[in-house]
């Protein structure tokens, strides 16, 4: 009587836990790492929050065991390496980075690679071959701000180019676009070019400085941090307002809705979305799946047009910057860039 | 902290306490010297206890090896330290040196040698001009600090480059029973201490840091004694970089820059002292280990990472703290 209770019991145990076995995946028992090299602006802010979002998420679904993230205090590439390095210790199967430096963290990534751990990188990419690396295509967002410019302007336009920081990989490639575009539309002339710094207060003090020495301007291209301070440049200025090209950010977006709504501006922005750590993360988990995919990939940009203006605003918190959440599915649509 | 002055002010005691207070003294020191090393031993079981996998081959090569090229900073500080100077430029020395190797020495062999030899020829000069000038250290350094960073950019403007192969080979070595990155670390104290603390040219270098005057009486050229140690700790930063860039196996103009103050605080967490020339080779490397087994405790305890630097300077504090509690034993014996 005894043994049958205890037959009972086991079998009770065993139907209460099967549907829950069903749900998980096969990398229920593997963990994740986030290494991140900087967390001091907002991009750096919402695309922390969003990994912690889809973690969390994905952790109480037993898609994962766990999927801590670890910032380095002072951005260095030989902190982070070391760090990596650690993580490595820690058992991680898989890890995560967006890197101080694309090739001072390879050593680091080869170690992990070795270790035989799954290594993505995103945003800041590495280039060691082993690792995966996933990152907007910057060249066509620089590109896709001048199509527009060409539409709105089809009798052509003076335009002003706001760059980013100079030496950076990511403002030569597009800067790369915009080249492109002025030869693609040569209706498109860029007079002047200044290094804005992905900061509104270095943009509108670089944009103030040019302006007296610039003919009528039409239109502006920036590459996001800084069309608010070009905004600002040109109203202290006392000139004529041009399209500006915008990059998602809350106050852009903000100012924009409410020259709109004054005046009818018509406008476009596009940027990278911060959450994509949480397509990493979904990349790494599926790569701990078993699933093959490319080495490098591309992770797709978000744009802003009049139409989406105000839903892409609504929610959006203040200095905050429009993201979409991506979900396990999206990892199927990723593509590879085309071969230079 | 000049230990010994206050009991020389003080009245002749009795002989019998003069022995007691001697022997106070004495462990007092010994405890000092100890201390670094009791640090390292009580950070490491923290770490073995959090992380069993660290105690292992693998486990101590992963976190040690990363620790060697800031115990050769350590060291290069700690030549400069010698003379009551202070090398702000140590870190973009080593970033420099290190775009050196992952360039010109892996393309043209010959001339990356000569420029790393140029290189420290330059730390020479810069000894020769601090002393015939009476510049303050602090001033170059932070000036020359620029200068090589403004190098580094010039010939990696972008981060690249590849270190030579036989560098990568080198930092991977796999020496039997302990990893590579312990055996040199013993191999450097040992051999820094011989010639520091034990050799008599050692015992002039760090007697022109203690009591310049003294030995410029006593007939010592104090501008060679700055160029000498000047020149060696150019070649220790010149070895950091190289083992940096090996380890790396590709350079960044800013991938060190964090190691002036590293190694500042190695220095001094192994138990050296800005003026008077009191400096330990030994405790040097125990507080470079130190600073870098401290950062890896962070994270295997998982502190959030705001909190992280916060905690690893309370780490740093909290060893200081103790120095200075047994400084006090050796000022007033019991």
């Amino acid at each position: 009587m005894e043994r049958h209770t205890l037959r009972c019991a086991l079998l009770s145990t065993a139907l209460l836990i099967t549907p829950f076995m069903h749900a998980q995946a096969d990398t229920a028992d593997k963990t994740i790492a986030l290494s991140n090299n900087y967390a001091g602006n907002s991009w750096r802010q919402s695309m922390l929050n969003s990994w912690q979002q889809t973690t969390e998420q994905a952790v109480k679904d037993g898609v994962i065991a766990g999927a801590d993230s670890f910032t380095t205090a002072e951005n260095q590439a030989t902190e982070q390496a070391a760090q990596i390095q650690n993580l490595i210790l820690q058992g991680y199967n898989a890890i995560v980075i967006n890197a101080a430096s694309p090739t001072a963290l390879n050593g680091a990534v080869k170690q992990a690679c070795d270790a035989g751990i799954v290594v993505v990188s995103f945003d800041g990419i590495v280039t060691e071959p082993c690792a995966y690396r996933i990152s907007m295509d910057f060249k066509q967002s620089g590109l896709d701000g001048m199509d527009y410019l060409a539409k709105r302007f089809p009798d052509g336009a003076n335009v002003l180019e706001v760059r980013g920081l100079a030496g950076v990989s990511v403002d030569g490639m597009i800067h790369s676009g915009v080249v492109a575009g002025a030869s693609k539309h040569p209706q498109l002339k860029v007079v002047g070019s200044v290094n804005g710094n992905w900061s509104q207060t270095a943009a509108q003090k670089a944009v103030a400085g040019i302006l007296p020495s610039l003919p009528k301007i039409d239109a502006v291209v920036t590459q996001g941090d800084d069309g608010f301070g070009v905004a600002q440049a040109f109203t202290a200025a006392g000139r004529p307002l041009p399209v500006i090209i915008f990059g998602n950010r809350e106050e852009e977006l903000a100012w924009w809705k409410k020259q709109k709504d004054a005046n009818g501006y018509q406008s476009f922005s596009i940027s990278s979305a911060p959450s994509i750590s949480s397509l990493s993360f979904w990349v790494a988990q599926q790569l701990l799946d078993g699933k093959q995919l490319p080495h490098d990939l591309l992770s797709p940009a978000i744009s802003v047009t009049q139409d989406t203006l105000e839903s892409s605003l609504k929610g959006l918190e203040k200095g905050g910057i429009v993201s979409q959440v991506y979900s396990v599915d999206d990892v199927a649509q990723l593509k590879s860039p085309a071969p230079q | 902290m000049n230990a010994p002055q206050p009991m020389t002010l003080k009245k002749p005691p009795a002989a019998n306490t003069v022995d007691r207070a001697a022997g106070g003294v004495n462990r007092a020191r010994w405890l000092r010297n100890a201390l670094p090393g009791i640090s390292l031993v009580v950070l490491l079981a923290t770490i073995f206890i959090m992380q069993p996998r660290a105690m292992s081959y693998m486990g101590m090569n992963l976190m040690l090896n990363l620790a060697v090229p800031i115990a050769l900073a350590t060291i290069a500080q700690m030549l400069i330290i010698t003379v009551n100077d202070l090398d702000l430029s140590l870190g973009s020395f080593i970033s420099f040196v290190a775009c050196v190797a992952a360039t010109l020495l892996n393309d043209h062999p010959l001339l990356g040698c000569l420029v790393l030899l140029g290189c420290i020829g330059v730390y020479a000069l810069l000894g020769a001009l601090i002393h015939s000038r009476r510049l303050p250290a602090i001033v170059v350094t932070l000036g020359m600090s620029f200068i090589w960073v403004g190098g580094a950019v010039l010939l990696l403007p972008a981060p690249g480059g590849s270190a030579p192969q036989w560098l990568q080979a080198l930092v991977k070595i796999k020496t039997p029973v302990l990893p590579f990155a312990i055996v040199v670390c013993v191999v450097l104290a040992v051999a820094v201490h011989l010639f520091l603390m034990r050799s008599r040219f050692g015992v002039v270098l760090r007697g022109a840091g203690g009591n310049p005057l003294a030995m410029a009486k006593a007939g010592w050229s104090l501008l060679r004694i700055k160029v000498t140690l000047y020149a060696l700790a150019g070649g220790f930063g010149v070895l950091s970089g190289l083992f940096l860039v090996g380890l790396t196996t590709s350079a960044d103009a800013n991938m060190a820059l964090r190691y002036t103050l590293l190694s500042i605080a190695g220095v001094i967490l192994g138990g050296g002292e800005f003026t008077g020339g009191r400096v330990s080779p030994i405790g040097a490397v125990l507080g470079a280990l130190t600073l870098v087994l401290a950062g890896s405790l962070l994270s295997f305890i998982r502190i959030s990472p705001d909190w992280q630097i916060g905690a690893q300077g309370a780490i740093l504090i909290l060893v200081l703290a103790l120095r200075t509690a047994v400084n006090r034993l050796e000022v007033r014996p019991v």
